[in-house]
């Protein structure tokens, strides 16, 4: 096991080394170049080839590129030209609002996922069938800001049944622990906080949630249908197995391998959605940070956020690969 | 004739009669049988219609659209700072967008881009990452060591692709390269490069460790000509269902893209996600603005996606039968 | 009384419109401890026959007629729970490929005690006990070890042994066989057939054994049926089936083994065409197409039985094949 995260861990070297590069090429093909990222667009000849000394540009591009990674390794991202604050402390700040959210999401998928594509399987054709497969085509295609707006002009502005921006109400006052508001109300003992967040939590996460459900639901249902007509399957139903063990036992373990691997492939594009969710609700996470950064061309920001994600999601694939390894015999050997 | 000779003919004619009419189904190539399934599939025929008339309005939006898309016709009637829009009416269907501008010629004659949006953006994934993946493929199949070194050193490239959120990384691509259609189109496209690369090395891969791929090699037959010939043709098919769904895909990222700001700036060309990304500031007081070009996406999106899910089915060799 | 009496078995598989006849009509007895053959090429009807009798098919769009008595009781009119109580413990089955037909993800161990807990009640310590001795009975060496392993781990061979383990585990009164060697290498082959053999022998299970080897037919069984397109068209006792063959077909398949003892030079009669090469029973004989002995009248309406030799030797032809013509060797005993 320990060898596996090693080598694992080892794998990642090359991919963020290339990663870094990338960026690095990116950060000097931006119009402009950074003097005027930081400068803005009006800045003189002068005040660029100021800063360009400054940040050390008129030096060979390996040692600009040496320093980059140096900076790289102090976490050092650079100062955000929105709030001025560096950028690390920018993202520790709002990181808890878009785990919460992306978690949510997860949870909601995953809970209503795997047992939709389940009874879709065990009732092909039937009209929970038709329905979950039809209803996962349609969620794919609807782009989720415009999923946002609806779920938000329907439930939050008409009906009032939710609070259509932010995490907490305002005049709320409640306790920073961890930065998870719902878990925060929890360990405070202010559960009307918990409460105010979680009711806050429940469009943004449901928007964010459609996709991976749609893919959850469908990436199930495939499965158990293979799974279903498997031989092993049938030596089950030979030995005059209750339902439920053949169910459980049998099919549903098997059925659900591919659907751990899809999780984890579908944080990346959790992320992404999370951009769009948090910015229609104004959640105040990475996301939201991300949707302003983008508008501002806040560079340092964008560049510490594609290398931060791509280390989010490297990890989330590192941990399934090893929770592949413990739910599936055939892969711990080799 | 003698009666043994009749006999004898009635006999066979009897027999061959009564064979005609036992089923048997074998010998059907998997092209045909593929086809013959997408044919009787009711995902397919939606799927296909809905392209159809989608592809049409395309073609012929500008023409038949009763008025000019760019031209703020009713300007004086609109006034979205006081939350005063004109739903639909007599001569206006769907209603005025907040520049007084007819929304139904807007949604019409906006087929036609988001079309264009959705067919480039595909294409550049296709050839870029169906060059890099045959490359891959046929370096890991067919070229030793060293070909094993350049596949993995292209793999790695595309793991660094696919580790990237596609929305960030096609921002990346829209930053360096300014607000455009074609920024949206490339950053797109982009994005889908390592998808359709991965699946063909994948199917060729799968290919090379055949039986056939085999035979071909045992008979001395020539590297290039076992991957053009024998590797090349049968890895496709995954890669044409892939870029089915691809369209469905871009169309939507498209939007998304606009809705981060990043899409066409200019306005006397409508595109869907354009018109939904401007739309949905509005969306508390005219949600139906937002509501159509959505639908359009929606719709249309759904319509590649159908056929594509239908047609990998019908490729499924284990689904036949 | 017979153990088990399958009279007139019918499936059908497919709804409106497309219907295919997979079983059409087949008929046996299984006594106490008998071990019975069911012989034909793929296709003929012999699995799913096998799958009707333990309930395996799917609900959906297969039909299932006829009846099939197993100790006075119909199998095939039990409701989904009842037929559930019998397999594993009355009935149990033992399937073609032992690497498909094991769950890879579940040790060896819990795949067979979890059939113990259901018929027997067994949990814990005390299953896992009985699941090692069960191993040791399939002569799987170093049985505590091997019930924590997965089925990739084990060989073929081994594989095949766990499933016959699990089959066995709750005694059953009838075991179903369904080419249980055909994937297995030879050598093993032998193994798993002489295993069966003592199981059979020393418990007084019955067993069905569905092959389309004769070889393995004539080292087992007590008494033989040969199935073509979905009927029995020949059913005797295994001596006198491979001294006297009198139906076309299994003259046929008896012709087209090699045999060390036949004259050098001597080509083998393969019968030609396939299986696919047929006509519907209720137009005459389905064999017709492929038969030398092939005659109009064959065609008109399925063949009844006769039986030409013997009482107990039962011929679904018009035109069995004359007594003079037979292959007359010595048959393995």
């Amino acid at each position: 096991m320990l060898r596996l995260v090693v080598r694992r861990l080892l794998q990642l070297i090359p991919t963020l080394l290339g990663l870094s590069i990338l960026l690095f090429i990116w950060l000097n093909r931006l119009p402009g170049g950074p003097a005027s990222a930081i400068l803005g667009e009006r800045a003189t000849a002068a005040d660029v080839a100021r800063i360009n000394r400054a940040l050390g540009l008129d030096q060979p591009i390996y040692v600009q590129y040496g320093r980059f990674i140096k900076r790289l390794l102090e976490l050092d991202l650079g100062t955000s030209v929105q709030t001025g604050q560096p950028v690390w402390d920018e993202f520790v700040l709002r990181f808890p609002a878009t785990v919460e959210l992306s978690v949510a999401a997860m949870i909601i998928a995953i809970l209503v996922g795997i047992p939709l594509g389940y009874l879709a399987a065990r009732r092909r054709g039937g009209w929970l069938d038709v329905a979950s497969v039809s209803g996962s085509l349609i969620g794919i295609c609807v782009p989720v800001f415009f999923l946002a707006l609806l779920l938000k002009g329907i439930f939050a502005v008409n009906l009032g049944m939710f609070p259509s921006y932010g995490r907490l109400s305002t005049g709320l006052d409640a306790t920073h622990v961890t930065g998870f508001a719902v878990l925060d109300g929890l360990l405070t003992g202010e559960l009307d906080a918990s409460g105010d967040a979680l009711m806050h939590l429940v469009l943004p996460a449901v928007t964010l949630s459609s996709i991976p459900l749609a893919i959850i639901v469908r990436m199930t249902r495939a499965s158990v249908l293979e799974v279903v007509g498997e031989d092993y399957i049938r030596t089950a139903e030979s030995k005059g197995l209750e339902q439920k063990t053949v169910r459980g036992r049998h099919i549903l373990r098997n059925a659900l391998l591919p659907v751990v691997t899809a999780i984890g492939l579908l944080t990346g594009g959790l992320l992404s959605g999370a951009v769009l969710t948090e910015s229609v609700f104004a959640f105040g996470g990475i996301g939201s940070f991300i949707r302003t950064a983008i508008d501002a061309r806040d560079y340092p920001v964008l560049v510490g956020f594609i290398l931060f994600i791509a280390m989010v999601y490297v990890l989330i694939n590192l941990l399934v690969d090893l929770a592949y390894s413990v739910i599936d015999p055939r892969v711990r050997v080799h | 004739m003698s009666l043994q000779a009749t006999t004898k003919a009635n006999k066979v004619d009897r027999l061959a009669e009564l064979t005609a009419q036992s089923e048997t189904s074998a010998g059907v190539s998997l092209w045909r049988e593929a086809y013959r399934r997408l044919k009787r599939s009711k995902m397919a025929i939606i799927g296909l219609v809905i392209i159809a008339l989608f592809v049409l309005v395309a073609v012929v939006g500008p023409w038949v659209a009763p008025h000019s898309p760019s031209a703020q016709l009713w300007r004086g009637e609109v006034f979205p700072n006081k939350g005063l829009f004109v739903g639909p009416r007599a001569g206006n269907w769907f209603g005025l967008d907040n520049l007084g501008r007819d929304e139904f010629s807007r949604v019409i004659v906006g087929a036609r881009q988001t079309l264009l949006v959705g067919v480039i953006s595909m294409l550049i994934g296709l050839v870029i990452g169906a060059a890099v993946g045959a490359l891959s493929g046929a370096a890991a199949t067919l070229g030793g060591k060293v070909g094993q070194r350049v596949d993995t050193v292209i793999m790695r490239f595309t793991d660094i692709m696919l580790a990237l959120p596609s929305l960030l990384l096609a921002v990346s691509i829209a930053a360096v390269m300014g607000q455009s259609l074609t920024t949206v189109m490339v950053a797109v496209g982009v994005v889908q490069i390592p998808t359709f690369a991965r699946l063909l090395r994948g199917s060729m891969l799968a290919q090379g460790g055949s039986d056939y791929v085999l035979a071909a090699k045992a008979l001395g037959v020539r590297k290039r000509r076992i991957a053009l010939t024998q590797i090349m043709p049968n890895s496709l098919s995954p890669v044409i269902v892939q870029a089915t769904l691809s369209l469905a895909t871009a169309i939507i990222e498209a939007a998304a893209l606009s809705y981060l700001g990043l899409g066409n700036p200019d306005p006397s060309v409508p595109e869907w996600g354009v018109m939904l990304a401007q739309a949905q500031r509005f969306f508390d007081n005219a949600p139906m603005m937002s509501v159509y070009p959505a639908v359009g996406i929606i719709i249309t999106a759904l319509g590649f996606t159908l056929l594509g899910e239908a047609m990998r089915e019908a490729l499924d060799p284990k689904l036949r039968g | 009384m017979p153990l088990l009496s399958v009279d007139e078995l019918t499936v059908t598989f497919g709804g409106q419109g497309r219907k295919s006849n997979a079983v059409n009509g087949v008929s046996f007895d299984v006594d106490q401890g008998q071990v019975i053959g069911l012989v034909g090429e793929s296709g003929c009807g012999k699995s799913v026959t096998s799958l009707a009798l333990m309930g395996l098919l799917p609900r959906k769009g297969v039909e299932v007629g006829g009846r099939a008595d197993f100790d006075g009781v119909n199998l095939l009119t039990m409701s989904q729970n009842e037929i559930r109580d019998m397999r594993g413990s009355q009935l149990a089955m033992i399937f073609q490929d032992p690497l498909s037909s094991l769950n890879p993800v579940i040790p060896i161990g819990i795949q067979v005690t979890e059939i113990l807990q259901r018929h027997r009640g067994l949990k814990g310590e005390p299953a896992r006990k009985e699941a090692a001795a069960l191993l040791e009975k399939v002569g799987i060496p170093d049985p505590t070890r091997r019930l924590k392993e997965y089925p990739h781990q084990m060989s073929g061979g081994m594989r095949q042994r766990a499933l016959i383990a699990m089959a066995v585990a709750c005694a059953p009164r009838l075991l179903i066989a369904d080419e249980p060697t055909t994937a297995l290498d030879v050598t093993i082959q032998a193994q798993i057939l002489e295993l069966l053999k003592e199981l059979v022998d020393q418990e007084g299970t019955a067993l069905l054994m569905i092959t389309h080897d004769l070889g393995v037919v004539a080292g087992l069984c007590d008494q033989v049926n040969v199935l073509y397109a979905g009927k029995v068209v020949e059913s005797a006792g295994r001596r006198e089936l491979f001294k006297h063959p009198t139906h076309p077909y299994t003259h046929g398949l008896l012709g087209s083994i090699p045999r060390l003892d036949a004259p050098r030079g001597e080509a083998l009669s393969p019968i030609r065409g396939s299986i696919n090469d047929r006509i519907a029973w209720a137009d005459g004989c389905a064999f017709a197409p492929r038969c030398d002995r092939y005659e109009l009248d064959c065609l008109s309406g399925p063949p009844g039985l006769s039986h030409p030799r013997a009482a107990d030797h039962q011929v679904r032809c018009l035109h069995p094949v004359p007594q003079s013509t037979q292959p007359t060797e010595e048959v393995p005993a």
